[in-house]
């Protein structure tokens, strides 16, 4: 970590360019959170019905 | 444009290397499940494969240049281990240049030829569209009592996995051991940012105790290079089948990868890869002390620790953690940019594009990875994961859990658990809904797409690097495409568009007059 914090003070141009973008990735995430809490509502309409089944039944062959 | 032609310094004192441009595509098996079905996963995949194609124009896979027993290290592997080609099987091109077919026992969707990451992201999603599509048209042909699902995932959880491959343009003047040492360094551990996530472990050799894993194939891989591709699996393949000119170019085969959903992981897991491999073809990677000293077991650890902060050893004897060897790596493809440009990335715009996105993604990992739940695979899935634990009050090794991993990957609108996640779009929609049909207008996938889109009667076949006219005289005849860099947009949209019939084009090709497909 000592590492990374000597090589952004070296180049600060690239901390600043993070920094901007800081704000639309976190309005994001509230937006991400709501429609999370929406999912998570119906979200057992959604998913097979039996659950142990469905897991077990999911047998693939072996591909590359 | 030719790729490898400005490789001569002006001057002529010394060679001046310069990376081919890294055309790319993606080759996805995809998961099947055929409920009410006979069990028999070929017999599901060529039905549903078969459903899409029956009501499209089919045109035949010409198998005659494959080589996949080809070694980049140099020799040819007896035919007692080459890789089953199932002729029997469905197996198409599309009208945008992609294959569609079926393998090993799986539906794969092979993208058509693309010139940069953003362009492959939309061609990916086509596939999942036409996937979709085929779900749909495999309804209409089965009883109601039965229903073909398909799943955009790398394992069924219970020890099988099935690949989600990468393919680079690079130049064949490039020794493959450099390649594969120092891809080394990306391919470990670029999977915290496009690992599309899992619920445990499968295998004997992950490790104990894992609730959740980054990447879904990390754990299969065991030798660091080979030929491989279902057995003792590889972190570096070494099959050498160019599909193009075999003295100037090389095609490198990448298995390592996830399948993913989320598009900005797709845009990333590309454009970083090319960034790297221009690097290193360049001769301008830097210092090797980037690479793990034990790439498998290093490859499984990164995997098995969702908070990032496990250090793995490098070759230079120092410890560093795979989020500290991206910064180092995208530090490196900043210096390679401004130094040497990215005409080999599609352009400027492209390569600064993801550049930016590299650097934001890394930030975001560094500081609260929550915060890319709609950016990263691994991520996405394990926010709802642990939402969804906390509302049943479950733990890690319930069913549940794992029934909520399987359907992420569900590419059914209605049940897609990834579709009701609201990740962000990279790709316009509309473009995506043209990419199922039109092909990209960047490489030779364009003239493949379009003559089968114009002449799908007259051509008995096609393959990667040629199409093959049946013009009702004999012989066939085969126009090469040995350069996926000729037979663009640019290239041959005016000559398709003055051609009237697929003699004449032929004839024209053949007459010397544009030979935009002859490499």
């Amino acid at each position: 970590m000592a590492e990374r914090e000597q090589k952004r003070k070296q180049a600060p141009s690239t901390r600043d360019e993070a920094v901007v973008e800081e704000t639309p990735v976190a309005g994001q995430g509230e937006k991400l959170k709501a429609e999370l809490d929406d999912l998570l509502d119906e979200i057992d309409e959604v998913l097979e019905e039996n659950a142990e089944e469905f897991v077990r039944n999911y047998v693939q062959k072996g591909g590359q | 444009m030719d790729g490898v032609a400005r490789r001569a310094d002006n001057r002529g004192t010394r060679v001046q290397f310069v990376a081919v441009s890294k055309v790319c595509g993606i080759e996805t098996e995809y998961g099947i499940q055929h409920v009410g079905g006979d069990g028999n996963p070929v017999t599901s995949s060529s039905l549903l494969v078969n459903a899409y194609v029956s009501e499209i124009a089919r045109v035949g896979w010409d198998f005659e240049d494959e080589s996949p027993g080809n070694d980049a290290r140099g020799f040819a592997r007896d035919s007692a281990l080459a890789p089953e080609i199932e002729t029997h099987l469905v197996n198409a091109v599309l009208t945008n240049g992609a294959r569609y077919y079926v393998d090993h026992a799986h539906p794969e969707y092979s993208t058509p030829e693309c010139a940069t990451a953003a362009e492959l992201v939309i061609f990916d999603k086509a596939g999942e569209e036409i996937l979709r599509r085929s779900m749909t048209a495999a309804a209409r042909v089965l009883p109601p009592s039965q229903s073909i699902v398909v799943y955009k995932n790398n394992s069924d959880g219970k020890g099988n996995s099935y690949g989600t491959h990468e393919n680079y343009l690079m130049d064949r003047a490039v020794p493959f051991a450099r390649i594969a040492r120092q891809v080394m360094a990306h391919f470990v551990t670029r999977q915290i940012f496009c690992g599309a996530g899992k619920v445990g472990t499968e295998t004997a050799k992950a490790p104990a105790g894992v609730a959740y894993q980054i990447s879904q194939r990390a754990e299969f891989f065991e030798e660091q290079v080979g030929l491989e591709t279902t057995l003792k699996r590889p972190i570096v393949n070494t099959r050498d089948e160019p599909h193009a000119d075999p003295r100037r170019f090389r095609r490198l085969h990448v298995i390592v990868g996830d399948a993913n959903l989320a598009e900005v992981a797709t845009f990333l897991k590309v454009g970083t890869t090319a960034f790297v491999l221009a690097m290193i073809e360049d001769d301008a990677f830097g210092a090797d002390d980037l690479v793990p000293a034990n790439p498998v077991s290093a490859i499984r650890q990164v995997a098995a620790d969702p908070t990032l902060s496990a250090s793995v050893e490098l070759s230079g004897g120092r410890r560093a953690t795979a989020l500290s060897i991206q910064w180092e790596l995208l530090e490196r493809a900043r210096k390679y940019a401004e130094t040497r440009g990215c005409e080999a990335l599609g352009g400027e715009d492209a390569g600064n594009g993801v550049l930016a996105r590299w650097e934001s993604v890394l930030h975001g990992l560094e500081t609260d990875p929550r915060s890319l739940a709609g950016q990263v695979d691994w991520v996405a899935k394990l926010q709802l994961l642990e939402a969804y634990a906390d509302r049943h009050g479950l733990a890690w090794d319930d069913r549940r859990m794992a029934a909520v991993d399987l359907q992420y990957h569900d590419l059914r609108p209605g049940r897609s658990l990834f579709g009701r996640l609201g990740t962000e779009r990279l790709a316009d929609p509309d473009a995506v809904e043209r990419a199922v049909t039109e092909p990209p207008r960047s490489t030779r996938a364009y003239f493949r797409g379009r003559c089968l889109a114009r002449w799908a009667d007259a051509v008995t076949s096609a393959n990667w690097d040629s199409l093959v006219f049946d013009l009702g005289t004999d012989p066939l005849r085969r126009i090469p495409m040995m350069d996926p860099l000729r037979g663009t947009a640019e290239h041959v949209e005016e000559l398709l568009a003055t051609c009237a019939s697929p003699a004449e084009l032929v004839a024209r090709l053949s007459g010397g007059e544009k030979e935009p497909t002859d490499g």
